[in-house]
């Protein structure tokens, strides 16, 4: 392939790249979005004291409702904060979180930043993309399953990583993952490994809009990985010092 | 008491873990109220109601307290830049967006103890005044969202949030915010203009955010273990908090060990410990294998390598061999990772989380991505690595915020440190390194796991 041809080949994948992640949503089924919905993105905004800053949790809200940010949410968010559609588009097209096209029931993400590829994760995300047949942002033709690549989800002292709707799944191989995923479009319930059983993509995001659903309490108060330190300290009689104990002679570093 | 068995640099004492903020991270329950109020939480509120609010911005200034998000700023001095006589209300933000890769200890906390952050977080609102006070969570952690939701919750049942919170006459209110997914909101003013509903993008300082910032009013923005630090402070005093770390970097911080190494985990310590006693106490390096490279505070931070084991990890220490105390993000490399694949993955980070606002940013990493796709399948030149240095003189310090900064730390460094492994690639026509050796689950670690069981 000549200079110019692979030039040409990439400015045509750029440009598919803007159509298929572009400003404008897809046209999707008829919207959800009532009377229910206007009230609780009314709820959202008296929580700020300035209407704007209610934006990103609307938005989470409207893809609770919709399965993703439609064309319907963005004007009603635009309506309730008095604000331009584009200017909604903005904020939905910045964000990853925002999906333009629906995702799974269980949007399954795997981290592929540095750290977690080398401990696995690529290899983890190749292994699920052939088992599923999808890639980075696909959905499976049951609506069951979406995979992402994400990026550091802080939670590196448990790699490699996934999440399943926004919660932990730690220490991954490539067949936990196959079987999570197979679970998954069973229909069975999994519980994330350091957290609740993990509910649909849609209840998720109505927990980020600010509306608690009843796990909180669910799930472990940390994971192993979080508690390494804490229980070698035990072991070894280790503590922080005495509150009022004066300074200790020569602990601070000679320089 | 056990003594660690590493030797410590410079003759001063060997350095021992005190958990302080991962102390109640044990119990079971200790997500809850009870089990915080039980492990003698709320008292340091109770505390610092009874004295004036000058008196804690004084007492925090005194115990050298520095802000544990990465960039070091002396938190009292920050504080007591909130101008006194605003006409406009004071607002707290926490920074509780933790996305810096490598660094994972924001999100543990406040899974395992929301209610320390939120003592913090009362006693900060009013020390500087502010009514409101908002905790800024990234998205894409829910059971977090949902145990700091459920602690404002059982805060405000308590009368520790509110109007008249305990009967001082002072009114607090908290509203928990979920983020939607951009490292760029870890910025603090990117995280302003999310905060107010817009694009996350970085404002131009000054003004700073003392001054102007959430709404343009005066705002104190602070990273959740640093604000998660107040409460001990105020309770037992700045003089304990000087008790550990060093001078200049006082007190404690969780360190977080990932990659390569037997234990991975958060290990609370002084600042100044160094990465050998810490590698010593997480079991060290993966069996059979070395230490090829780390970072100290995240992919921003300048990575090390073995030559840099007794190094002090504090700011002073890590700014004296080019690097920066950062997060206290400890990725640990092994001799079997590729660093040209490790860099360029972060560079393709780094390019994907630019908020497009400055072109050098936004470019620059747009073509070293190409440039590194080229470098790791080894058909790169050596011009290719002189273009990569000339790059980031380009991209560092000519854009609004650190994430440019940070995006060329690992290429520079990688390129200083292993520059004949980025030209062993192109000699080599290919990677040299087998990427499943360097996995978790690479045949090898499998037997060791096993032989260990």
């Amino acid at each position: 392939m000549s200079d110019t041809e692979r030039r040409d080949d990439e400015q045509a994948q750029r440009s598919a790249e803007r159509v298929r992640t572009g400003v404008r949503p897809e046209e999707s089924s008829p919207t959800k979005l009532d009377d229910n919905a206007r009230a609780e993105l009314r709820e959202i905004v008296a929580r700020y004291p300035e209407p704007r800053s209610a934006l990103l949790p609307m938005l989470h809200l409207v893809q609770s409702y919709e399965g993703h940010v439609t064309p319907a949410g963005i004007e009603m968010c635009a309506q309730i904060l008095d604000i331009t559609e584009a200017e909604v588009a903005a904020v939905a097209t910045f964000y990853t979180m925002y999906k333009r096209r629906p995702v799974g029931e269980y949007h399954v993400g795997v981290c592929t930043n540095t750290l977690c590829a080398i401990m696995g994760g690529d290899r983890i995300f190749e292994d699920l993309s052939e088992h599923l047949g999808i890639g980075h942002d696909e959905t499976t033709e049951d609506g069951k399953v979406s995979l992402e690549r994400v990026e550091c989800n802080a939670a590196c002292d448990f790699a490699p990583v996934m999440v399943v709707n926004w919660e932990f799944v730690d220490n991954q191989t490539p067949e936990s993952a196959v079987e999570l995923v197979d679970r998954l479009r069973a229909g069975e319930q999994v519980t994330s490994t350091r957290g609740p059983r993990i509910c649909t993509w849609r209840q998720a995001e109505r927990v980020l809009a600010g509306f608690p659903d009843d796990l909180a309490t669910e799930g472990p108060q940390a994971g192993p990985a979080s508690l390494v330190g804490r229980t070698l300290a035990e072991e070894r009689g280790w503590t922080a010092p005495e509150g009022g104990q004066r300074a200790i002679e020569g602990r601070g570093e000679a320089k | 008491m056990t003594e660690p068995t590493v030797d410590a640099p410079g003759g001063r004492e060997p350095i021992t873990l005190t958990p302080v903020l991962t102390q109640r991270w044990d119990q079971p329950d200790s997500f809850t109220r009870r089990a915080y109020e039980k492990a003698g939480g709320y008292k340091a509120l109770r505390m610092a109601l009874q004295r004036k609010p000058e008196d804690i911005i004084e007492a925090v200034k005194d115990s050298g307290l520095r802000g544990r998000g990465g960039a070091g700023f002396p938190t009292g001095m920050k504080w007591s830049f909130i101008p006194k006589d605003s006409p406009k209300p004071t607002y707290l933000v926490v920074n509780a967006d933790e996305s810096e890769p490598g660094t994972c200890k924001d999100i543990p906390l406040m899974m395992a103890d929301p209610h320390v952050l939120l003592e913090g977080v009362i006693i900060t609102s009013y020390a500087i005044g502010a009514k409101t006070a908002f905790i800024y969570v990234r998205g894409e952690v829910l059971h977090v969202f949902r145990r700091m939701q459920n602690a404002v919750a059982e805060a405000y049942e308590a009368g520790y949030l509110g109007t008249n919170i305990l009967d001082s006459g002072v009114d607090i209110d908290v509203v928990v915010h979920a983020g939607a997914g951009a490292y760029i909101c870890g910025e603090e003013t990117a995280l302003l203009d999310s905060l107010e509903g817009r694009r996350g993008q970085p404002r131009l300082k000054p003004p700073f955010p003392a001054v102007a910032g959430l709404y343009a009013s005066p705002t104190v923005i602070n990273n959740v273990e640093t604000i998660a630090s107040v409460p001990s402070i105020v309770e037992r005093g700045a003089d304990w908090f000087r008790t550990m770390g060093t001078e200049k970097s006082p007190g404690f911080g969780i360190f977080s060990l990932s990659g390569h190494v037997t234990n991975p985990g958060q290990y609370e310590a002084p600042l100044g410990i160094t990465l050998r006693e810490l590698l010593d106490m997480a079991g060290g390096v993966r069996a059979g294998h070395e230490l090829k490279f780390w970072t100290p505070g995240g992919s921003s931070t300048p990575m090390l390598t073995a030559d840099h084991l007794d190094v002090p990890l504090d700011f002073e220490g890590m700014a004296g061999v080019g690097s920066l105390l950062g997060t206290r993000a400890l990725q640990i490399f092994d001799d079997t990772t590729c660093v040209v694949r490790a860099t360029g993955r972060w560079v393709e980070f780094y390019k994907h989380e630019s908020c497009g606002k400055c072109t050098p940013c936004r470019e620059g990493f747009w073509w070293m991505v190409q440039i590194f796709d080229r470098l790791e399948k080894g058909d790169g030149t050596e011009a290719d690595l002189d273009k990569l240095l000339d790059m980031s003189d380009n991209i560092a310090g000519r854009s609004f915020c650190a994430l440019a900064d940070g995006g060329v730390a690992p290429v520079v460094s990688s390129i200083q440190y292993f520059r004949d492994e980025y030209i062993a690639h192109f000699e080599n026509q290919g990677c040299p390194f087998d990427p499943a050796a360097s996995t978790l689950f690479a045949p090898e670690s499998q037997q060791e796991a096993g032989v260990r069981a």
